[in-house]
């Protein structure tokens, strides 16, 4: 038998920061990468955005463990307006290295909420062809922004709009209101 | 120094799926009678209602007892991404049993940055288990 494990096993690191940042030219090999490799396998815009959706819904659940053990010191959220501030502040310094521009609330639907982001990073190396000008690679984000809202236990779809730089329209399920009013009137 | 009692642990998932069990006993006793273990199963899985009520008037992770059955306590832990870490044990073990979450919950979180472990799957790492048997070991049985 072999003397025994020269790599340290996953389960063995520390879960604390190490670095923080990393190459953007790097990453942004990677993303463009990602959007070709999606774009060789779809017929049709919406289904480019599902796809960038669901690569980022893997980056998400991720996150959301490691910055509430991180950044919140193990403390949950349970009211609506907290972890949209979460997602606004935390989820977007670590990603981006710095907070989301705007929040704001649909006046006609108390559901929906808007989240502004001028110039999204991941859309920073990429020109959308004019006959094609809905793509917007932010779905990739959005997809983040869904996985987490999903899996703190706030169902929502959560989809990006070329609006004012980017915003990403996050609606919110009926449910989530009703506990949510709940929840303050106790 | 802990009061030797007997731990049936499990990490259930968002469609109330368990994704890893594991039980712990005094080392001194012998193999219980093998119709335990579905009961643990049960009593586990009826108290996931309670859980779930009680995760959203706090935002405590470690939920303390929330369930009682016959001699059976349940105490349970709520991860940000709501997966949820249920101990049966039949001593009161507050400090151990929270000591042992939080360590189990850290294993969790490293365990799913690999990028082949599919979330709300059966975890079957053998390194897994061996960091939950010296977890366990080192703060249930003592």
């Amino acid at each position: 038998m072999s003397s025994g494990k020269q790599r340290a096993s996953i389960l063995d690191k520390s879960l604390s920061k190490g670095k923080t940042e990393v190459s953007l030219t790097a990453y942004t090999l990677l993303f463009s990468e990602m959007v070709q490799y999606s774009h060789n396998r779809i017929t049709s815009v919406n289904e480019l955005h599902n796809k960038l959706s669901e690569l980022g819904e893997r980056v998400g659940v991720r996150m959301v463990e490691l910055l509430f053990v991180r950044e919140r010191n193990y403390k949950r959220e349970t009211k609506l307006l907290n972890i949209l501030m979460f997602v606004k502040g935390t989820l977007w310094k670590s990603l981006f290295g710095k907070e989301a521009d705007k929040l704001d609330r649909a006046t006609d639907d108390e559901r929906i909420y808007y989240l502004i982001e001028k110039e999204p990073l991941v859309n920073k190396f990429i020109s959308v062809p004019r006959d094609k000008s809905s793509i917007n690679c932010s779905a990739f984000i959005a997809g983040i922004i869904e996985s987490v809202l999903v899996s703190t236990g706030f169902p929502a779809k959560v989809t990006a709009l070329w609006h004012k730089g980017t915003t990403f329209m996050i609606k919110f399920d009926d449910a989530v209101l009703t506990r949510d009013k709940q929840l303050e009137g106790r | 120094m802990a009061v030797p009692g007997n731990y049936y642990f499990a990490i259930v998932g968002h469609h109330d799926n368990p994704m890893f069990e594991m039980e712990f006993a005094p080392a001194n006793k012998e193999p219980k009678k093998e119709d335990h273990r579905h009961l643990n199963q049960f009593i586990a899985h009826a108290a996931l209602d309670l859980v779930d009520e009680s995760m959203w008037t706090t935002t405590n992770m470690y939920l303390r007892l929330v369930d009682k059955f016959n001699e059976w306590f349940v105490s349970a832990f709520v991860t940000a991404g709501r997966v949820r870490l249920i101990c049966l044990h039949d001593v009161k073990n507050d400090d151990g049993i929270k000591n042992f979450f939080m360590e189990m919950y850290e294993t969790y979180i490293k365990h799913s940055m690999n990028p082949f472990y599919e979330p709300n799957t059966p975890i079957k790492s053998p390194a897994f288990e061996k960091k939950a048997l010296f977890y366990g070991r080192k703060y249930l049985t003592g």
